[in-house]
């Protein structure tokens, strides 16, 4: 299977492996997938109180694309504001990772994980 | 221990086998020196060549204790699979249209009779158990009055599962049908004996057995019963009018020689060495790993087949983390289908444990030390790739993962 370089890189080094504490109501946590499918990812977000993503971290079952899709956007979010990391698209994290087509539905994952996940941190604020 | 291992390691030896090199060497003169056609019987280069034909055609054929007319030479399995099926299909249409065969067959047989479907033939998929064997009952009564012919393999090329071959020729027989087997993947590492196992088609291919591609052979009874195909090529009528070509004379020597060696390795013990290193990676994997799966009866399989599901790691993943190690896997992710191997979902695997599956193949020329190595690397990684898998961590914090509501996509 040929493989991106990035894509190599981000499987062998994942950046941001782990997990934060659930419970925390800063953590918005996503988990987006299905085992049958072959692919889950969990991602993770501390925001604090100015909207800015402090820490991000991911677990993925899936296909060193998964993987790759899951460690890249941790990279990406960090640092952001959640209004900036809503818009992270599918279409970016593939381009980054020169995905081929049959690897663009874990770009559409990841991307569904930071709106999973930031829609658990807003749903926490409100309720808490 | 400290010799160089020669990376990728192959152990993916139910896809092919390496040519042995005494194939090789046999090969070689019937390219360049006696490069005559076996069919030209008015000069000594067609002699040669039709003398390197009947040895060849001899030793294929005692490999499976029948006669040398028996043998047909072919371009491999999927051919002698095509050439079985349809040919003895169509040849008897008159007396019935009926076949019955095995969902987990290879894709030369299931697709074969889906052709034979498209003419008007009725096909009944027996159903496997969750061990991968077909119940012989079901077999029974799945026999008509109009059934022709029965497929069933000698050894699944996923899971290595061996069928009961003589039990279902015997019932075959019993009923006055012509049974037809898939042997290829048994070829190098169980003795055959068609008669015995009242085997009427037998497909062969050289590649899994240490002889070259592009060439296999189908058995076809004579005496009694006495089985006829009707050609799927048609030509200038070799092969006693079963498969017209010119007969490629190095390739069949190359199987005749590969089809000497494997009988001498059954019958020489070369085949436990084999298993010995099949269950050396086995036990290796196991005492490190928890939650390991194994896909297909034990008992009833190939000495070199182990087909493994490492759970909460996804297979193309894991051939990532172990590119050092040549195998396969059968995760949909590495399938031009994105769907996961319907071997494993005709055994009733579930398709989570599909995806987690990997296959490994021993083969004649691996070694104890690299099974050592993979059992090794394959530990570390599978630990790598759990650390990083959110179902492991789920199962670890006691999260039951069917309890959970999951988005398919
Ligand atoms: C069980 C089985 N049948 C048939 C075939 C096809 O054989 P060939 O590659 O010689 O066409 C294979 C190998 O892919 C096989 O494993």
């Amino acid at each position: 299977m040929g493989y991106s370089q990035k894509v190599i890189d981000h499987y062998e080094n994942p950046q941001n492996v782990g997990s934060l504490d659930k419970a925390d109501p800063m953590v918005g946590t996503g988990l987006v997938g299905a085992p049958a499918c072959g692919d889950v990812m969990k991602l993770q977000l501390k925001i604090n109180d100015d909207g800015i993503i402090e820490d991000a971290k991911f677990k993925t079952f899936g296909c060193g694309s998964a993987i790759a899709s899951s460690s890249l956007v941790t990279t990406m979010v960090k640092g952001k504001s959640v209004v900036e990391a809503e818009q992270v698209s599918n279409a970016e994290i593939a381009r980054e990772l020169a995905l081929p087509p049959v690897k663009i539905h874990c770009s559409v994952l990841a991307e569904d994980a930071i709106k999973a996940a930031i829609a658990d941190y807003r749903q926490k604020r409100t309720e808490g | 221990m400290t010799t160089e291992l020669k990376l990728p390691l192959y152990f993916d030896n139910n896809a092919t086998t390496p040519c042995d090199p005494r194939v090789v060497d046999a090969m070689v003169p019937y390219l360049f020196e006696h490069y005559g056609n076996p069919a030209s019987r008015a000069h000594a280069y067609g002699w040669v060549a039709r003398d390197a034909v009947a040895t060849a055609r001899q030793q294929v054929a005692s490999l499976i204790g029948a006669q040398p007319k028996e043998i047909v030479f072919t371009s491999g399995a999927t051919e002698s699979n095509n050439l079985a099926l349809k040919g003895a299909a169509r040849y008897l249409a008159r007396k019935g249209k009926h076949i019955v065969t095995v969902s987990t067959e290879h894709k030369a047989i299931l697709d074969s009779c889906h052709a034979l479907e498209r003419e008007g033939f009725e096909v009944t998929y027996l159903e496997v158990d969750s061990e991968g064997l077909i119940s012989l009952d079901a077999l029974r009564a799945a026999i008509r009055d109009d059934t022709t012919l029965v497929s069933v393999m000698f050894a699944n090329n996923e899971i290595g599962v061996v069928q009961p071959i003589a039990e279902i020729g015997a019932i075959c027989r019993e009923n006055g049908v012509l049974f037809h087997c898939d042997g290829v993947q048994a070829l190098a590492w169980m003795p055959i004996d068609v008669r015995a196992m009242k085997i009427d088609l037998l497909s062969m291919s050289a590649h899994k057995m240490y002889g070259p591609k592009g060439i296999g052979a189908l058995f076809v009874r004579r005496g009694r019963p006495r089985v006829r195909v009707q050609p799927i090529i048609d030509g200038g009528g070799h092969e006693r009018g079963m498969r017209s070509g010119t007969l490629p004379t190095h390739q069949i020597v190359g199987m005749g020689k590969a089809a000497e060696l494997a009988a001498e390795s059954i019958a020489s013990g070369g085949v436990d060495k084999v298993r010995a290193l099949r269950d050396r990676l086995w036990d290796g994997l196991r005492a490190n790993l928890d939650e390991l799966y194994i896909n297909g009866s034990w008992e009833h399989r190939l000495p070199n087949n182990l087909n493994v599901s490492f759970a909460y790691v996804e297979g193309e993943a894991m051939m990532m983390g172990i590119k050092e190690i040549a195998c396969s896997s059968g995760s949909a992710c590495t399938s031009a289908s994105l769907e996961p191997s319907y071997v494993l979902r005709a055994l009733g695997v579930d398709v989570e444990l599909a995806h987690t599956s990997i296959r490994f193949g021993l083969g004649r020329f691996n070694t104890e030390a690299e099974v050592d190595y993979a059992v090794e690397l394959i530990t570390r990684k599978v630990r790598f790739l759990r650390e990083m898998s959110p179902l492991y961590e789920m199962v670890q914090e006691g999260i039951d993962l069917k309890s959970i509501q999951w988005t398919a996509h």
